[in-house]
């Protein structure tokens, strides 16, 4: 494989290249993904059916957690790859480990507010609005936890290859990919959270 | 060329059936919405036929212009970039084309999704038109008759079928009084429609719903208002009130005959509440059935706009 | 027992029990077959393990003539129902089923690997690329798309078809009125050729932007790559749609969910919404790439370069965006009041100028040319004028209050079929016989290729042009049956027989191709068109890295510029060529897929969990399997070529 020296590692060789900017189109799709949730969403929301409606159901607190904690690993997994473009694979990892830990705790607090909905009575089949909100949240929660998967196994191959054109380029795109789950999720903070508070 | 005369053929015959002896149902309108609509499909025809003939012209133009056998074996065809101008008219002309059926389209819709103009002074019949599984329901609020799978109409009146269904999507035609409309379960539709003179015509539901979509006809009588009158007359007389047990069974997956009821099922079985037109507001969610129970003495006012 | 009772067929007959014991008889004859002649291992090192763009391509193309096959069957039957009145040859059950897998087969297993076929095995050729940027995404996309269609397909068998309609409008779709798992079938097979074709989309894309040859910039591309390029944003933009509306009918179906129900909220105007705001794009998706296949052609048999560039990029950018703002026009019907039926009519309207465009740039193409009337050419021809036809009647369509009175009827299927057929399929055929040389190294026959055309021309048009008529006469869509009385009965026994003319033209393709392979010389060159783009540039047969050297063009006609004016098309030397490996991954992980959807359509749910893994478990393997490819060398190639060269 060439390597070009001039750009950065993660897009040294001309797959690399590829692979970042197909990754861009992939995060495209998945744009257009979350929309059609959106929209489906607002279509919805006030079909509540005989079931309770959003105010009704959203608590504030675990909600703010979870965002916090989504934040952070957005902002964690950027000192990640500043410090695997200074070639510091230690700090590097240290930064993704952490990352992949804050979004775990995210994952818990989403966990357990399905849980609390369950139980208040909102579930899957309660109505039109329940359903179409565990979906959407649901969805994105799918995308956090695939993620976990996925940044476990990249960080053992950076732990056991070191820093090369292909572990640089899987953790570049892996750093897009959360980055792309944290704007999604401060849309659904603010268009299904405080949206439905109000 | 013989599928360029073929098919030159084929539109000569499909013009002149179109004109010809037996007018299609379509096009051989009873009411004023059928009216403006066959005017629509007859004027965009003739137009558009006009644009093939051209694009006929040109291609059998050229095709016969340029062909290979009758070129020169050292002809080269030339390297031809393309003419603003050309291009330009190309643009131009379907420009121009298309801004008139915009302009005719939208002055149509406004028409058919309005009262009949020819009608204007006159109150509308309210007939709510519901479906089920494979059948039609007519209930005349006004004069508290409902039918099954028939309807009568008086000529000369605007009629203002309010549509749902008890199922599957269904859509509401009588082509010969003007185009279809959809019933949908939760909410209702409004078909503005009339007919100017006396006479039978088909009705069907034209969107598949299952089984029995072939046989989801009904039969449209229209007659003067006299004896539209006489009939409902009639009806009170001899037909035996609509029982909720009755209509629940008349429900049923399946096809049944012609009925006729005094009474009509939206007392106890009201048309669903969201109202689907571009002014009302989305309400919450009271579509469920138990709800709609619940608010039944609702029924009487929301369905007008 | 009761555990297999679910999977018997709903609504047996005696057709369906024939085609079970020939599907079987079938499947014993492949395996035999491949037994005896030890083909298993050419199989798997050759074709389902490859990753070459063009071999993949040939494997949509079978699977989509095979669909075809199947498609058409179903056409015929539907017919031949409707020939004459009160006909009693399908209940109404099977009618439903039938029309049903007509259409999603049609669209979603024909004509989407149809040009999927011509985007594989065309465009990197045509950009002078060694492969697509992703092969190994590539091989999964198809296996995706393959398994999903073999999904759908033994619905047929097992567990009853799909009975809603392509469209699968609820809540006739949902639990309630359509208790067999047919539609399930239909959801969870079109979601999985659905994620196939999005990928092909984010590759196909990739490819373009990112591996053209230089000089190559985007205004000096090939039509057809750009056609390729814009029906792949399309689809990037609306799969994802159909995806979310997918999954959700599945989850109304599978999890007793309300999206879509008619009670506690549910909106089944919702699914229509989604489903044709993917599904206009769709056709949009199916008639550019043909678009692009026209230009070609009709460029190259012309002898001249293609009219109007500019526009005609231009006008397909155009046309794909205004294809997203148009969906509510098949549902004029549903009481959205005029204002807004009148701008989905004007919008729709306006995409009649920039295809308007196109036409008169294809005549502008033809003017002044050496018009050779081969094969592929005829079928361009064809297609102007029945395509002008079909165009003009979607406008007719377009008038939304006239719209009222189409709408549901044979008018509707008139339409789209006129534009459908010559449209799509013609391209299809045209680009079949076109490429077929560059693919297999043989021409097809030319006099039964006219003949094929002709027929289908003529078949085509007894076929659909009576139902504008008994459209407009009342006879609405999707009906099993009509009463002597309405007086349909003529004009749908034109159309049957025009459906047993166009089968006539199918089976001379077929022939064409047995007569073809036995009797066709092989000694045609690199070039048996006298074509002007990059494909025809390489050898035929063509090499696995298609290119010796890296071509350099000047403009979007690079082999026309090397023929004609002197061009120096392969200025570089030979060097070492890096190829991908071939890999078993992509078939294995189709495979599962189809396991899991087929666990899903019986609600199975432990095979299910473990076929998810399963999936997970690929991905993972993939993920730390360390593939660099390998490097052909330079003298392996030049003996290649060599021997290629010695072939002409």
């Amino acid at each position: 494989m060439k390597v070009d020296h001039s750009l950065p590692l993660e897009y040294g060789t001309k797959q690399n290249g590829l692979n970042i900017f197909g990754f861009w189109v992939f995060l495209a799709a998945e744009i257009m993904l979350f929309a059609t949730l959106f929209t489906s969403y607002f279509t919805l929301e006030h079909r509540t059916g005989s079931g309770p409606s959003g105010t009704e159901i959203f608590e504030i607190a675990p909600v703010i957690i979870e965002t916090l904690l989504l934040l952070t690993s957005s902002f964690t997994i950027g000192l990640g790859v500043h410090a695997m473009r200074l070639g510091r694979k230690k700090a590097m990892m240290t930064f993704f480990v952490i990352t992949l830990l804050l979004g775990l705790g995210f994952l818990g607090f989403e966990i357990d507010e399905f849980i609390t909905y369950i139980h208040d009575g909102a579930t899957l089949q309660t109505s039109a609005f329940t359903a179409m909100l565990m979906t959407t949240l649901g969805t994105h929660g799918l995308h956090v936890t695939f993620g976990l998967f996925w940044g476990t196994a990249i960080l053992l191959q950076v732990k056991k290859r070191g820093l090369t054109p292909e572990t640089a380029n899987k953790s570049f795109i892996f750093s897009l990919y959360w980055h792309f789950l944290d704007v999604v999720w401060i849309f659904i903070f603010s268009f299904i959270y405080l949206k439905g508070m109000m | 060329m013989k599928v360029k005369s073929a098919l030159l053929l084929l539109v000569l015959t499909i013009a002149t059936v179109l004109t010809g002896c037996e007018p299609l149902m379509v096009l051989d309108p009873k009411g004023p919405q059928a009216e403006r609509q066959a005017h629509d499909i007859l004027l965009s025809i003739g137009i558009m036929s006009f644009i093939v003939i051209v694009v006929f012209a040109i291609l059998i133009y050229v095709l016969i212009k340029y062909r290979a056998s009758k070129a020169s074996p050292d002809y080269e065809p030339p390297h031809i970039e393309g003419n603003k101008w050309v291009e330009l008219i190309c643009v131009g002309i379907p420009v121009i084309i298309v801004t008139y059926f915009s302009i005719v389209s939208v002055q149509s819709n406004n028409i058919v999704e309005a009262k009949p103009i020819k009608y204007q002074d006159k109150d509308p019949l309210v007939i709510y038109a519901s479906s089920s599984d494979w059948k039609w329901h007519f209930s005349y609020p006004e004069q508290n008759i409902e039918t099954v799978n028939y309807l009568y109409i008086p000529t000369d009146r605007p009629i203002e079928f309010k549509l749902y269904s008890y199922g599957p999507i269904t859509s509401f035609w009588i082509p010969q009084l003007g185009g279809q409309k959809y019933a949908m379960s939760d909410m209702v539709t409004t078909l503005h429609l009339a007919a100017d003179e006396p006479g039978e015509m088909m009705g069907r539901n034209a969107n598949f719903s299952g089984k029995g979509t072939a046989e989801n006809t009904f039969n449209v009588t229209a007659m003067s208002e006299k004896d539209f009158d006489k009939w409902v007359k009639d009806v009170k007389k001899t037909a035996k009130p609509l029982s909720e047990k009755k209509f629940d069974e008349l429900l049923k997956p399946g096809h049944l005959g012609q009925m006729t009821f005094t009474g009509t099922h939206l007392k106890f079985s009201p048309a669903p509440e969201h109202d689907h037109s571009p002014s009302a507001k989305p309400e919450e969610g009271q579509t469920d059935h138990s709800k709609m129970e619940m608010d039944m003495d609702m029924s009487d006012h929301q369905n007008h706009e | 027992m009761e555990f297999f009772e679910r999977f018997a067929i709903p609504n047996p007959s005696l057709a369906i029990y024939a085609s079970m014991v020939a599907i079987g008889l079938t499947v014993v004859a492949i395996i035999a077959g491949l037994t005896y002649f030890k083909k298993w291992g050419y199989l798997w090192r050759e074709w389902l393990t490859t990753v070459d763009h063009k071999r993949i391509g040939i494997m949509y193309l079978l699977s989509a003539l095979i669909m075809l096959f199947r498609g058409g069957v179903d056409a015929i039957m539907l017919r031949a129902q409707l020939a004459v009145p009160d006909n009693k040859l399908l209940d109404p059950q099977h009618y439903n089923e039938v029309f049903s897998t007509h259409g999603v087969i049609m669209v979603m297993f024909m004509a989407m690997p149809f040009i999927f076929a011509f985007m594989n095995y065309v465009v990197p050729l045509q950009i002078g690329a060694r492969d697509v940027a992703f092969p190994r995404l590539n091989a999964l996309s198809f296996w995706l798309f393959f398994f999903g269609a073999m999904l759908f397909n033994i619905s047929f068998v097992i567990g009853g078809s799909p009975d809603a309609g392509w469209t699968s409008y609820f809540p006739l779709a949902g639990n309630d009125f359509s208790q067999h798992v047919g539609t399930n079938y239909y959801m969870i097979a079109i979601q999985i050729s659905g994620i196939g074709s999005l990928m092909t989309g984010i590759n196909m894309i990739t490819t373009i932007m990112k591996m053209r040859a230089p000089g190559m910039t985007l205004m000096k591309m090939p039509m057809f790559t750009w056609s390729v390029l814009v029906t792949n944003l399309i689809i990037v933009t609306v799969f994802p749609v159909i995806t979310v509306a997918l999954a959700m009918g599945t989850m109304d179906r599978l999890f007793g969910t309300h999206f879509f129900a008619t009670t506690n909220g549910g909106m089944d105007m919702l699914w229509a919404n989604l489903f044709w705001v993917w599904g206009h794009p769709e056709v949009y998706i199916l008639i550019l790439p043909a678009f692009g296949i026209y230009s070609e052609i009709i460029s190259t048999f012309a002898g001249r370069n293609l009219y109007g560039y500019k526009s005609m990029v231009a006008s397909m950018v155009i046309i794909s965006a205004l294809s997203c703002m148009v969906w509510a026009h098949h549902f004029f019907t549903m009481g959205q009041g005029a204002v807004a039926n009148s701008f989905f009519s004007i919008t729709t309207m306006m995409i009649a100028v920039p295809t308007g465009v196109k036409i008169f740039n294809w005549l502008f193409t033809l003017w002044k040319g050496k018009i050779r009337f081969t094969v592929p050419m005829l079928y361009s021809l064809g297609f102007i004028p029945l395509f002008v036809i079909g165009g003009m009647t979607g406008v007719m369509l377009a008038m939304s209050a006239a719209d009222y009175q189409y709408h549901n009827t044979m008018f509707l299927v008139a339409h789209f079929h006129n534009t459908i057929i010559p449209g799509v399929v013609f391209a299809m055929l045209a680009g079949l016989t076109y490429y077929w040389p560059k693919m297999f190294g043989f021409m097809l026959n030319e006099r039964i290729g006219k003949w094929s055309f002709w027929t289908l021309t003529i078949g085509f048009c007894l076929a659909f042009f009576p139902m504008y008529i008994t459209g407009l006469d009342g006879q609405a869509r999707r009906m099993y049956t009509y009463s002597e009385a309405t007086g349909y009965g003529p004009l749908n026994m034109v159309s049957f027989v025009g459906a047993g003319v166009m089968a006539i033209s199918f089976a001379l393709i077929v022939y064409n191709v047995y007569y073809s392979v036995r009797y066709s010389p092989r000694n045609i060159g690199a070039d048996p068109w006298d074509a002007r783009s990059l494909e025809w540039a390489t050898h035929t047969p063509v090499p696995e890295y298609n290119f010796a050297v890296e071509p350099q063009v000047a403009s979007s006609e690079g082999f026309w510029d090397a023929k004609k004016k002197g061009h120096a098309l392969f200025p570089g030397k030979v060097e070492k060529i890096h190829m991908p490996n071939n890999s078993g991954v992509p078939f294995i992980m189709g495979a599962i897929f189809f396991v899991l959807g087929f666990s899903l359509v019986f609600s199975l749910w432990i095979p299910a969990i473990l076929s998810l893994i399963g999936i997970l478990a690929c991905m993972a393997l993939r993920s730390f399997e360390q593939d660099h490819g390998r490097y052909i060398s330079v003298k392996e190639i030049e003996e290649t070529e060599t021997k290629l060269r010695g072939a002409k």
